[in-house]
């Protein structure tokens, strides 16, 4: 017992300083980006483009007085959250029809591989002429788009399910029923996660694209609307903050992959 | 020793099984009858590709039979059913869930009461020495750890018979002969009938009262060999003259079989 319990005090050590060590690394990498930041906007060619902070962080509060910074963020917001969630929720069934029965895999994989690598800037167009536009178009592309990536990651998340952990349930007992819910159910779970990281990822993609036309507010119609006036430290400051919902996101679905799938093996690289 | 005054446990009855193959007809076993008796522990021997997985599963009812049939205490059998528990040589834990909830599952099936399977739970993780680790996940198990889970999980929910396919092929020598002594120990305990497969002479002596010696292509059984090795055995009786004699035997067999399946 003295020996285990020195293993646990080793291990909280350890843990410490690797978290530690993680912290160190996350402050250098952004010291670093800041760096390359800042020598991107002292080059003639490039500063014009990447103003250096001191302007993109004043822009913040022009963005606040014309009126538009919340709008364009809670208006990208709705597109992508009921884009992805209507997106889930079509993926869902369709990604377990396909596993249960082959015709439906087999009719439908080849179209959803074929849609899924069209870039959706490509069909925006055609979407806006047959249902015009506003948030209507915006929400349809972004469903299209999370419907491909997240119906074929849910499909293959079944398809992977340990036959053996089937059986083992079988022979212990379990009827259809209880395999599919105490078995492929969180068996498939790692896999759902994955597409829900996928899907998100995808709709955040495809928002810059799906507000290309007619929107009337969003993070991707100011960045172009800002363009047309060469404003480029507000761009810049849209543009960050893309990426940091992106990566909110990102976060979010790390805390639920924990919480929910702690139990996987994790190959430690 | 074998017991043939006892009572037929469970009765394979001209069982055979057949593959469609890309090169026509495999035929996976061959006409296989075998009773096994009320207590009994029996063990299968054969090279791979012998169809002894074969027969487990169709014992299991997790395979059909081309032909034949299997009967538990003398009703055919209908498909899996927990009477007749498994273990799997890959484990087959549930991942998601704890030792103690993975031992439960079969319980929780059941329906037995809560309060009364996680008695029942633990009662078979202490039996191999696991309580310590009841909240652990799979992942945190050596091999070993692993497969006492499933060990317990299959007592769990008291079987009739325990089916076990090459459940320590997967284990280093020094685990596997830990474990096959205390499944020892478990089966000394309540006679539990057991049907072993392994490709291990060693560790089908050690273990069972009969060896079953099959052949490959068509899997059918070859011969079938009484251990009279009186119980309890212990790893020291891998040392004696009995056992050296046995080994000899059926290793013979079963090497004619391997050179049979190399041709």
């Amino acid at each position: 017992m003295g020996r285990e319990m020195r293993n646990m005090k080793n291990k909280t050590i350890k843990e410490y300083k690797t978290r530690a060590s993680i912290w160190i690394w996350q402050l250098l990498s952004l010291a670093a980006a800041i760096l390359l930041w800042f020598v991107l906007s002292k080059i003639p060619k490039t500063s014009r483009s990447f103003p250096f902070a001191t302007q993109v962080i004043p822009a913040i509060k022009t963005m606040i007085e014309r009126d538009v910074l919340w709008k364009d963020f809670a208006s990208s917001i709705i597109s992508i959250l009921a884009g992805f969630a209507l997106g889930f929720v079509t993926a869902l069934p369709v990604g377990f029809l396909m596993a249960w029965y082959r015709p439906v895999q087999k009719i439908l994989e080849p179209w959803i591989q074929f849609v899924r690598n069209i870039p959706a800037l490509a069909y925006v167009p055609l979407v806006v002429i047959s249902v015009g536009v506003g948030r209507k178009p915006q929400i349809i592309v972004i469903w299209l788009a999370c419907f491909m990536t997240t119906s074929i990651m849910i499909y293959q998340g079944i398809k992977s399910v340990d036959l053996t952990l089937i059986k083992a349930a079988r022979v212990l007992g379990a009827e259809d029923r209880d395999i599919f819910f105490k078995v492929i159910i969180p068996a498939t779970t790692p896999f759902v996660i994955t597409a829900v990281r996928l899907g998100l990822s995808a709709a955040l993609t495809t928002l810059i694209a799906s507000e290309s036309t007619g929107a009337v507010a969003g993070m991707g119609m100011r960045i172009r609307s800002l363009s047309n006036t060469f404003e480029t430290a507000p761009m810049l400051l849209y543009i960050i903050l893309v990426g940091i919902i992106g990566m909110t996101f990102s976060k979010i679905v790390d805390i639920a992959e924990r919480r929910l799938t702690g139990w996987q093996e994790k190959i430690e690289l | 020793m074998a017991g043939e005054d006892r009572a037929v446990k469970l009765r394979i009855d001209h069982v055979k099984k057949e593959y469609q193959s890309r090169n026509g007809i495999m035929r996976a076993l061959d006409d296989v009858s075998l009773d096994i008796h009320e207590n009994e522990f029996v063990c299968v021997v054969g090279p791979s590709g012998c169809g002894k997985s074969t027969l487990l599963n169709i014992i299991a009812g997790l395979l059909q039979p081309s032909e034949g049939e299997v009967f538990l205490d003398g009703t055919p059998i209908q498909g899996t059913g927990r009477e007749r528990g498994v273990v799997f040589q890959q484990y087959a834990l549930f991942p998601w869930l704890t030792v103690m909830d993975n031992v439960l599952f079969g319980l929780n099936l059941k329906k037995v009461p809560e309060k009364e399977a996680r008695e029942i739970a633990l009662k078979y993780i202490r039996s191999v020495g696991l309580e310590d680790f009841i909240d652990a996940y799979p992942k945190e198990l050596s091999g070993g750890m692993k497969q006492r889970v499933a060990i317990a999980r299959a007592y769990a929910v008291n079987p009739e018979v325990l089916l076990l396919d090459e459940p320590f092929g997967a284990l280093d020598a020094q685990t596997r002969a830990q474990l096959q002594s205390e499944l020892l120990e478990m089966w000394e305990q309540d006679k539990k009938t057991c049907f072993f497969i392994t490709h291990d002479v060693d560790e089908a002596i050690i273990l069972a009262q009969r060896v079953i010696i099959m052949s490959a292509r068509p899997g059918r059984i070859k011969k079938i060999v009484n251990i009279d090795i009186p119980y309890p055995r212990t790893q020291e009786t891998k040392s004696t003259k009995r056992f050296l004699e046995l080994k000899a035997e059926i290793w013979n067999q079963v090497y004619q079989e391997y050179m049979e399946v190399r041709k």
